[in-house]
Order: C-alpha cells, then sequence, then structure tokens
C-alpha cells in the first residue's frame, strides 16, 4: 500500500495519517480479513459437491427455513410497533418519555445470555406470563415462537433508532395542511408520512433482520434445540464444531456469512438511496 | 419541540392508543425480562444471592471476564481513536470500503466469529500446528477468548468516534499546529478534550460487550468450569444444572452493567448537547 498511499491521499497539514491508517489496516487485517477469508478457502476446499450436500441437508434446510422465517418475522413486528414507539417518542410528550427512550437501547446493552434465560423463565410453563399463555394453547418456550420473540427482543433497537432522525425531519404542518385540504387520516399516513420514512423504515427493518439472522446467546436458552423444529442455523454450527465437523461448520458458515454480506450491500444501497432522495 | 403541543397528529383517542401501544410493547418485550432478571435473583433473599455470587466459581468468571475486558478495551479504544483519525481528517480514495470493512465483525454472527478463530487457530487449523508445536493453548484457552472478544467489539469505539470527528472538523487541530504545537500535542490538548464524551461511551459500550459476550466466546472457550468460562457461560452452566437463583445471581451483576450503559449513552447526549454553551462560557 505504501507507494501509492501518496496518490489516494489528498494533502494535509495534519500530521499521523501513516501511522494511524498503519495501524488501522494491519489490526483490520489480521483480526477480521483474514481469519474471515480463511474461512471461505476452507469452505472452497470442500468441492462443490460436498459444499451442497451440507448446504442442502434435510437438517441444514430445516434450520436456515426456521432462521430466515423467524427472523422475518420478528423484523415485521419490529418494523410495525418500532414505528409506533418512534412515532410516540418524537412526536408526543408524557411523563416517563425520556426513561422509555432510553430503555429502548436496552437490548444493545443488555448480555444476550442474561436476555435468554430471562425470557425463556417469563414464558415457559410455570412462569409468570407462560402461565396464561400455555392453557391457552400459546407456546412460547421450547417452540418457534419463543425464537421469534428472542429475536425481537434483539433486533428491537434499530428500527426505532433509524426512524427517530427521520420523523424529526417531518414537519407537522404538512400533514396540517393535507388535512386541510380534505385529506382523511389514512391518506395523510399513506400518502405524506409513509414516502417520507419508507427509505429508513426498510433500513431499520433490514438490520434488524440481520442481526436476528446471526443471533445465537438468546436463542438457544429459549428454543429447545429440536433438530428440524427448533434448530436455527448459528446453533447447527455451534453443533457441528462440537462434533469436530469442521467441514460442515465452515460451509453452513460461509453461506451465512454470504449471505449476511448481500443483506449489508442491500442496506448501504438501500441508505444511500434514503440520503439522496432527502434532498430532492 | 413544540410540534407536541398543536397535537397536529389528531384526536386524543389516536394519541392514547399510540402511546397505549408503544408502552405495552416496551412493557412486555424490555421491561419484563430486565425485572424478571432481577426478581429471580433475589428469589431466595439477599443471603442466597450474596453466595450466589461468593461461590469460587462465580468469582473466578468474574475475574476471567474482567481480565479480558481489561485486555480488549484498551485495544479496540486505540483502533478507535486511529480509526477515526485517519478516516475523519483525511481525504482519501476508498474510504467508504474501509468503513464497511471496519462495520463487518458486526455483520458475523457471534458463532461463525467464534467458529473463524477455531478453523485458524485450532488444533487442526491454518496456523494451530505451528502454535501446537510450541505449546502455546490458544483456543479453547484464555487466548482464543480475548482474541474473540475483540473481534465481537472490534467496531465500537470506532464507530462511536467516526461520525463524532467528521462533525468537529479539523480547523482546531490546524490551527493548533499552525501556531507551532507538535502533532502529538495538539492530539492531546486538541482532539481528545473535543472528543473525551464519544470516547468514554464508547469505552462503556465497549466494555459491556466484551463482558456480555457470549456466542463466539463459547465457541473458543471449551468451557472448563472455573478455569475457561466468563460470567456467561458460567451462567449457562448454573442454568444448565437448573441452580436458577445462582444463575439470575450473576446476570444480575450483567444487567446492572447495561444499565450503566444506557445511563452513560444518556449522559453522554446531555453533555454533547451542553457543549456550545461551554466553550462560549468563562474559561
Amino acid at each position: 500500500m505504501a507507494p501509492t498511499r501518496r496518490r489516494l491521499v489528498r494533502k494535509s497539514i495534519l500530521p499521523g495519517f501513516g501511522l494511524t491508517m498503519g495501524y488501522v489496516l494491519s489490526y483490520l487485517g489480521l483480526l477480521v480479513l483474514l481469519p474471515l477469508s480463511f474461512l471461505f478457502l476452507r469452505a472452497g476446499a470442500m468441492g462443490w459437491g460436498d459444499f451442497w450436500s451440507v448446504i442442502a441437508s434435510p437438517r441444514a434446510v430445516a434450520a436456515f427455513k426456521l432462521s430466515f422465517g423467524a427472523s422475518g418475522c420478528a423484523a415485521l413486528l419490529n418494523a410495525v410497533f418500532g414505528l409506533v414507539v418512534a412515532w410516540v417518542l418524537v412526536r408526543y410528550r408524557f411523563p416517563g418519555r425520556a426513561l422509555l427512550d432510553a430503555l429502548v437501547d436496552l437490548p444493545f446493552a443488555l448480555p444476550t445470555a442474561v436476555a435468554g434465560i430471562s425470557l425463556t423463565t417469563l414464558y415457559a410453563a410455570n412462569g409468570p406470563l407462560g402461565r396464561f399463555l400455555v392453557p391457552l394453547g400459546i407456546k412460547v418456550a421450547y417452540a418457534p415462537l419463543g425464537v421469534i420473540v428472542a429475536l425481537t427482543f434483539v433486533g428491537l433497537p434499530f428500527v426505532v433508532r433509524t426512524l427517530q432522525p427521520v420523523i424529526r425531519e417531518i414537519d407537522p404542518e404538512v400533514e396540517e395542511v393535507a388535512a386541510s385540504l380534505g385529506a382523511r387520516r389514512r391518506q395523510v399516513f399513506l400518502r405524506v408520512i409513509m414516502p417520507a420514512i419508507f427509505p429508513a423504515l426498510l433500513a431499520g427493518f433490514a438490520m434488524a433482520f440481520a442481526r436476528a439472522l446471526g443471533e445465537y446467546g438468546s436463542v438457544v436458552f429459549i428454543s429447545g434445540n429440536m433438530p428440524m423444529r427448533t434448530e436455527i442455523a448459528p446453533l447447527l454450527i455451534m453443533t457441528k464444531l462440537e462434533a469436530y465437523d469442521y467441514a460442515g461448520a465452515s460451509a453452513i458458515a460461509a453461506a451465512m456469512l454470504a449471505l449476511s454480506f448481500v443483506l449489508l450491500l442491500g442496506i448501504n444501497v438501500l441508505q444511500w438511496w434514503s440520503r439522496r432522495n432527502e434532498y430532492v | 419541540m413544540n410540534t407536541c403541543s398543536r397535537k397536529s397528529t389528531g384526536a386524543p383517542v389516536v394519541r392514547w392508543f399510540l402511546i397505549g401501544a408503544a408502552l405495552s410493547f416496551i412493557l412486555l418485550f424490555l421491561v419484563a425480562p430486565l425485572a424478571a432478571v432481577f426478581a429471580y435473583a433475589f428469589q431466595k433473599g439477599v443471603q442466597a444471592y450474596w453466595n450466589a455470587i461468593a461461590d469460587p466459581d462465580a468469582w473466578a468468571a468474574i475475574r476471567l471476564t474482567l481480565l479480558t475486558a481489561a485486555i480488549v478495551v484498551p485495544i479496540n479504544a486505540l483502533f478507535g481513536i486511529a480509526a477515526a483519525w485517519s478516516i475523519a481528517k483525511f481525504e482519501f480514495r476508498g474510504k467508504n470500503i474501509l468503513i464497511t470493512l471496519i462495520d463487518l465483525p458486526f455483520t458475523v454472527s457471534p458463532v461463525i466469529a467464534g467458529a473463524i478463530f477455531v478453523f485458524l487457530l485450532g488444533a487442526n487449523g491454518l496456523l494451530g500446528t505451528w502454535l501446537e508445536a510450541r505449546q502455546w493453548n490458544v483456543i479453547f484457552a484464555v487466548p482464543g477468548i480475548v482474541i474473540a472478544t475483540l473481534f465481537v467489539t472490534f467496531p465500537l469505539v470506532a464507530r462511536e468516534l467516526i461520525p463524532l470527528m467528521q462533525s468537529l472538523g479539523n480547523d482546531d487541530e490546524e490551527a493548533a499546529l499552525s501556531l507551532g504545537a507538535s502533532g502529538w500535542r495538539t492530539f492531546f490538548r486538541i482532539t481528545l478534550p473535543n472528543i473525551r464524551w464519544g470516547l468514554l461511551y464508547g469505552i462503556v459500550l465497549c466494555t459491556a460487550r466484551a463482558m456480555g459476550e457470549f456466542g463466539a466466546v463459547s465457541v473458543v472457550s471449551g468451557h472448563i468450569r472455573g478455569v475457561t468460562t466468563t460470567m456467561p457461560l458460567h451462567i449457562e452452566i448454573l442454568y444448565n444444572e437448573y441452580n436458577f437463583v445462582a444463575a439470575f445471581a450473576v446476570a444480575s451483576l450483567l444487567a446492572l452493567l447495561s444499565l450503566v450503559t444506557l445511563a452513560g449513552k444518556k449522559a453522554v447526549e446531555w453533555a454533547s448537547a451542553r457543549r456550545p454553551v461551554e466553550e462560549f462560557g468563562p474559561e
């Protein structure tokens, strides 16, 4: 990198570019890029046939289906309620608002294992919530529904935090004008508010979805980990690692990583698109 | 912020319905799990709680967790400062790619984060045989836990500092340098005081995540009780042994840490909202 750097960097009187960039690139390369590329090398060394037989095995397919399905449901739940929470936090003033706003970040701060055992105990058949839900036939703990609950917890802050600044930008006068021109409330929401917030809503949804796909700690406790039924993809990787099936683990890990990268790319494109639309 | 008083979003019915929906969602998904941790931890009284925390294995887990955080946080804080300095203060090509690459560990599942180091440094990994020949235990030992935690918390400080430094601009530093201050002096006297709150919050976030990481550490730890179990792993062991009071007692310590993190974020928001006043105020 060193010989080409000078041409790539605009001249500045500030010192320290070489030192800091050197640290950043070598640390990033050693800790992140080298191990990640080695994973793909390892999965690639298996050959396409072996790779496919691991990925397409019924147990792996069931795990992928659950991971994607539950993550999608959780992200959707977060999109709907995240919109409500963000709207309420920006537009209304009520006692406890600041506390509510601070609490939204809890899933970022609370260790996933702690959330996992807590949610499981709440929704278990003898737990404070499970006690009422299980007799109604709603089984949360040790069922796919539990996976959705855990993933909803984990992804909750993303939609709220991406929507808040966007909602703050919407001038309530625009809504008033629309209403005074005869627009009904539903029309105001669909024609005025929704177009303004949609890119951010989509970005928040995608971030919550991506976070849910990789989640492990909170899910292992509540799901019960039954193969074919409540086993998520990260858990399948764990199971294969514990059985020293490193090839199988690397195949599933590589497939999941590739999917996450596609998602990350999509999020970046979305954010770029929404930022561009803001000024139009 | 007078938007609320105009009630532009309609009738009180809608307003209270939305507030009610938001509150119930937060109560069900955030407050209930948090409250449950403390309720179960103190279920059998203060004495049982204290016994669970004073247990030698719990102490070993707490010590290992603190040791891991003490190694990981300074390294990643230094990285965050270096990344923010090079990205925010200079213009170069490929900047957006670099920022995306720094965010990469966030999109990697914690289990995969642990797995890549098992593949690389484990017994039959690329560097594993070399490490084994020197009898250096990395995987299923403390160094592996540290490396996995480094990976998982990698972007946290950088992510706080990059936008902050970008918003502050270069004017202060350029003035100091043109008045003859050295590079280091400029950094310590100008830049560091300007970013101190963001840096502090990044460090708090990084500490909380380093102490609470479960998936990645679980893969590389080997689960040797009292030796390679961090607090989250110890919680898992206790929980799987149906020792719920002890599990929740240790969990309550981490929950407390997460509350400190949330308070830290609010404090930083306050401090940075106050900054313009502070700057023009008397010295």
